[in-house]
């Protein structure tokens, strides 16, 4: 061989001090440059696992960027089903020399890193295990130029990095076959041709790590059963299937990261199911000016009868406000879908967030609140999508979807989504019939005490059909209106009508087998880490419960959860404990001490060492936390930590 | 027979025939400033509903912020009305159209509300071709929030009166950046000349994409002094003896009648003019979208603002026609047509 990796000759097993071997317990992470064609080869990586029975996720951390920045796809394969964020890889790959230092240098000691030759990164540190590999020598083996093809280089360059997919195969494991089953997937039908390519450098990469690298190294993978009849989903995606399936008639949009992928999925799948053999559309798509007129066309097509739906991130949120505002006063169905990200104006538009639950649940001006469902899961982004569609005919009211970037665009694992029980509920809706036979109607009156009143929509062939819909303080009669009386009413009824919708809404999901002092509350994505940090604790003597928060406004399941337990956590993935505020105002007063408050707010998706050392140091189990998951520790030093 | 209980005949949808009593086209009292322009406005239109026998019922009426966009409130009863947000008409109205393409969308905006908060929603109308009937009541000014100036404000024009703050801006001519923006029925009038108005409102009515009217309207509280080209007093400056005007009493409504070719000098409730010039049939065809920018750009110099139609055509589809929805309006949809099978479903989900 030519080239030598630098540690080949000394025994693997001496040189992996921490931690030590695993088996289906695994975390790579690739450093490559953003535009460079590694997705095809993450992926690939990703789904050979995925087809190996092996529970796994993948996440693509990405920059603001088309090309030239550097970007990582972390990877995880566990076989206890942990497929949230881990933040230290036991595998890193170094393709882009802008990071590969940086990357080397947060290594956790006896990690393996796989670096192409001229990086020159063995000299960084002498407690990771460094294998140089060949990659430029490699693909050119593999896949030698055909005379006159100009864009060789180019396609060169994509084509290296399904190398590393075979140097990484070897090095964890993953069997061959499921490699390639995995290329041929990511390059179907026509794609063939570029399949063999990719196949073969795979193969290479794979041969010259076999011939290399030492055997038996320590960081493995099996064959396991555990993905039957499982797939692989991004939130965004599951998302459209559930709008489609919730009978989503207009969808109006502006593109935003991290959304426009749902409003682009959705588009796809109408186009492809929801025309009808003569080619006519039972749907409408626009692609709005900007967020101001993509709600207000959404507000338009709810109040003249459509399931109008709109996807946006913060920045839209804020836009949208004032319409907001106003389809809540004015009483509209409205679904809006905030994939959350990371601050204003750009911000960290490509890192995850939790950071607007607070200003969704109160969006608007004077008294607003909302419904705000949350889905913990690609499952639920399909099925929270169907009901909110179906919750804001029903209560005629804007509904918040409030998913985020790490569940919207990363894959995740989920059982084939379930088809719709439920007929589509219309609300309470009144044909030019009912309108004869009831003799007319009021607009904003409460017939049935319950808040929500009757409407009809424009195009209803009644002289008793029309009303005037307004912004303006109105009475039951939709007439305009500034008294004092008619405005209260008005509110309180809004007030009573949410609350209505409270309990309508999706219960809480308990975990508390047996009795124990500390709850944990979270929501979202943050549930994955929630299921970690759960063991881990177990394994360090403290049990807990947990309840995963699913809508806003709070379930009274969710208050007497908190009354269950003598401290509760809540972790969410912001600066202010935003959802540990609105819980504030909820529980009676004799609760409120109970509720503390684990945060994390980087941009990164938070992981178990963000909360389970944070909830140790809180109990007074271990003597402090630092670094990962202390951020708030170190802010609230006033806070007890225990009771 | 009383003027309530007469009828009107109106044609839906499917062709059939419906008799309505004129209520339906009426609305409740306006609570506009007496002489206000924009109530001359709302009598032309509900004149021209009648005329062209709109459907009520599948007719629904919106607006922005301000003054003008209180008048839905005074027409048209028996249609669905929407008193949106400020400079946000457009995107309600292309909200509605696109629930039920079968519904007219008469959009009533002010300057303010189209011409400064609203310019984009405006212009992106304009570019879909939405099918609507857009009226701005174009005063140059705030009325709502007392008299500061709009985007329509002439150039040197005072605050509220002569010693106030001077408007350094030059105005937007709106009929310019409609045609500008792709509106395919471009018109001016004053809100006074009912006889250049009501045809001019009936065309709207009838034609099927973008149909945008700029209709001079004077405000009789805030943009009443002489300097003003949205008042009366200063068409009185520049009157030429072509056109005879009859002396109209201060805040009563102004009436006046243009002469085609010829320039109109409209004394406003304070004394102050305006000089309108109502196009001339020779001077324009109305189907190059060229020559009546041109038209429009030239007489934006000349102190005068010219009326009649400057644009039309009939034969761009609409926005809605280009979405190639179903016949049925969405809004009516039922869920064999809203959700797909379970097969559909198991599809995706293997391709996963």
């Amino acid at each position: 061989m030519s080239t030598m990796i630098e540690t080949a000759e000394r025994p693997a097993p001496n040189l992996i001090r921490q931690p030590s071997g695993t088996i289906n317990d695994l975390a790579i992470r690739v450093g490559t440059v953003n535009g460079s064609g590694s997705q095809s080869a993450n992926l690939v990586l990703l789904r050979s696992l995925h087809r190996m029975g092996i529970p796994c996720s993948g996440k693509n951390v990405f920059p603001s960027n088309i090309e030239g920045l550097p970007t990582w796809f972390h990877i995880r394969a566990s076989a206890k089903g942990y497929v949230g964020h881990r933040l230290d890889p036991q595998i890193l790959v170094c393709m882009n020399a802008q990071t590969a230092d940086d990357d080397v240098r947060q290594l956790k000691p006896g990690s393996i890193c796989i670096y192409r030759d001229e990086l020159h990164l063995a000299d960084l540190r002498d407690d990771v295990t460094f294998f140089s590999v060949p990659f430029s020598r490699l693909v050119e083996e593999a896949y030698p130029a055909e005379a006159g093809d100009k864009g060789y280089r180019d396609k060169l360059r994509k084509v290296i990095n399904m190398v590393y997919v075979g140097v990484v195969s070897y090095v964890v494991g993953i069997d061959f076959d499921a490699i390639e089953w995995s290329i041929r997937r990511e390059f179907p039908g026509r794609k063939a041709k570029a399949a063999e390519i990719n196949i073969a450098a795979a193969r290479t990469g794979h041969a010259w790590a076999e011939a290399n690298l030492p055997r038996n190294l320590p960081y493995r993978v099996e064959r396991m059963d555990a993905t039957n009849g499982q797939v692989l989903i991004e939130g965004n995606r599951a998302a459209a299937i559930g709008a489609m399936f919730g009978g989503a008639s207009v969808l109006t949009w502006y593109p935003i990261t991290p959304s426009s992928s749902l409003a682009e999925y959705l588009e796809e799948m109408l186009k492809k199911y929801r025309t009808r053999p003569d080619g006519k559309r039972t749907f409408t798509v626009v692609q709005a000016e900007d967020e101001l007129a993509a709600i207000g066309m959404a507000v338009g097509a709810g109040w003249a009868g459509a399931r109008a739906i709109t996807a946006t991130a913060g920045p839209g949120i804020s836009l949208m406000a004032e319409f907001v505002g106003l389809a809540y006063f004015a009483e509209i169905p409205v679904v809006i879908v905030d994939v959350q990200r990371m601050g204003p104006s750009t911000g960290l538009p490509t890192r995850t967030s939790q950071g607007d639950i607070l200003k969704l649940h109160y969006l608007g001006h004077g008294d607003c609140k909302h419904i705000v469902l949350i889905p913990g899961s690609v499952g639920e982004c399909y099925s929270m999508a169907i009901e909110a569609l179906d919750l804001a005919q029903r209560f005629q009211t804007p509904v918040f979807m409030a998913t985020d970037l790490d569940l919207g665009m990363n894959l995740w694992l989920t059982s084939s989504f379930e088809y719709p029980t439920k007929p589509i509920d219309h609300g309470k809706l009144l044909s030019a019939e009912d309108l004869e036979r009831l003799g007319g109607f009021e607009r904003y009156r409460d017939i049935d005490a319950d808040g929500v009143c009757y409407r009809t929509v424009p195009g209803t062939e009644h002289p008793l059909a029309a009303y005037f819909t307004r912004g303006t303080g109105h009475n039951e009669k939709s007439g305009y209106s500034e008294r004092p009386e008619d405005w209260k009413r008005n509110l309180d009824r809004l007030a009573r009508k949410l609350e209505t919708a409270r309990c309508a809404l999706p219960e809480p999901v308990i975990d508390e087998p047996r009795r124990t002092s500390v709850g944990i509350v979270a929501y979202g994505g943050t549930h994955y880490a929630i299921v970690e940090s759960r063991d881990a604790l177990r394994e360090r003597g403290l049990d807990t419960s947990y309840c995963r928060l699913r809508a806003l406004p709070v379930h009274d399941a969710v208050i007497d959860f908190i009354d269950r337990h003598d401290r509760v956590y809540v972790v969410e993935q912001n600066r202010d404990a935003q959802v540990a505020t609105i819980l504030k105002t909820v529980v009676p007063p004799r609760l409120v001490d109970r509720i503390r408050s684990i945060t994390h707010y980087s941009g990164t998706p938070i992981a178990v060492e963000n909360v389970a050392p944070a909830i140790l140091a809180r109990e007074g189990l271990t003597e402090s936390t630092n670094g990962h998951g202390g951020e708030r520790l170190a802010r609230k030093s006033d806070e007890p930590t225990t009771e | 027979m009383a003027a309530s209980e007469a009828k009107v005949s109106v044609r839906t949808f499917d062709g059939r025939s419906l008799a309505l009593p004129v209520v339906a086209f009426q609305g409740s009292a306006s609570t506009l400033c007496k002489g206000c322009g924009h109530n001359s406005i709302t009598s032309a239109l509900i004149d021209a509903c009648k005329a062209v026998g709109v459907d009520p019922y599948r007719t629904v009426k919106l607006s922005g912020i301000g003054c003008s966009s209180k008048t839905p409130a005074y027409f048209l009863q028996a249609s669905h009305g929407f008193n949106a947000l400020h400079g946000r008409m457009p995107s309600v109205a292309t909200g509605a159209s696109l629930a039920n393409h079968r519904l007219l969308c008469i959009g009533i905006s002010g300057d303010g509300d189209t011409a400064n908060i609203g310019l984009g929603q405006f212009k992106h109308a304009c570019r879909r071709n939405l099918p609507i009937v857009y009226i701005v009541e174009n005063n140059g000014c705030y009325g709502l929030t007392k008299g500061q100036f709009s985007a329509t404000a002439d150039l040197h024009q005072h605050l509220r009166r002569e010693t106030g703050e001077e408007n350094l801006n030059s105005p937007f001519d709106l009929c310019l950046e409609a045609i500008c923006g792709g509106a395919t029925y471009v018109a001016r009038s004053f809100a006074g000349d009912k006889k250049q108005l009501l045809p001019l409102l009936k065309g709207a009515l009838k034609h099927k994409g973008t149909a945008f009217l700029d209709i001079i309207s004077p405000c009789v509280t805030f943009n009443d002094f002489p300097s003003s080209t949205k008042s009366w007093e200063w068409a009185r400056d520049h009157e030429e003896p072509l056109q005879e005007l009859g002396f109209v009493p201060r805040l009563d409504e102004i009436e006046v009648e243009q002469k085609a070719g010829q320039s109109t000098r409209v004394q406003m409730h304070d004394g102050a003019w305006i000089t309108l010039r109502a196009l001339h049939h020779d001077e324009l065809d109305v189907t190059c979208r060229a020559s009546a920018m041109k038209l429009l750009a030239e007489t934006k110099t000349n102190e005068e603002l010219l009326t009649g139609l400057f644009y039309a055509d009939t034969r761009r589809d609409n926005f809605i026609d280009t979405l190639n929805v179903v016949d049925e309006p969405l809004a009516s949809l039922q869920q064999d047509d809203l959700r797909p099978s379970k097969d559909v479903l198991d599809t995706i989900m293997s391709m996963l």
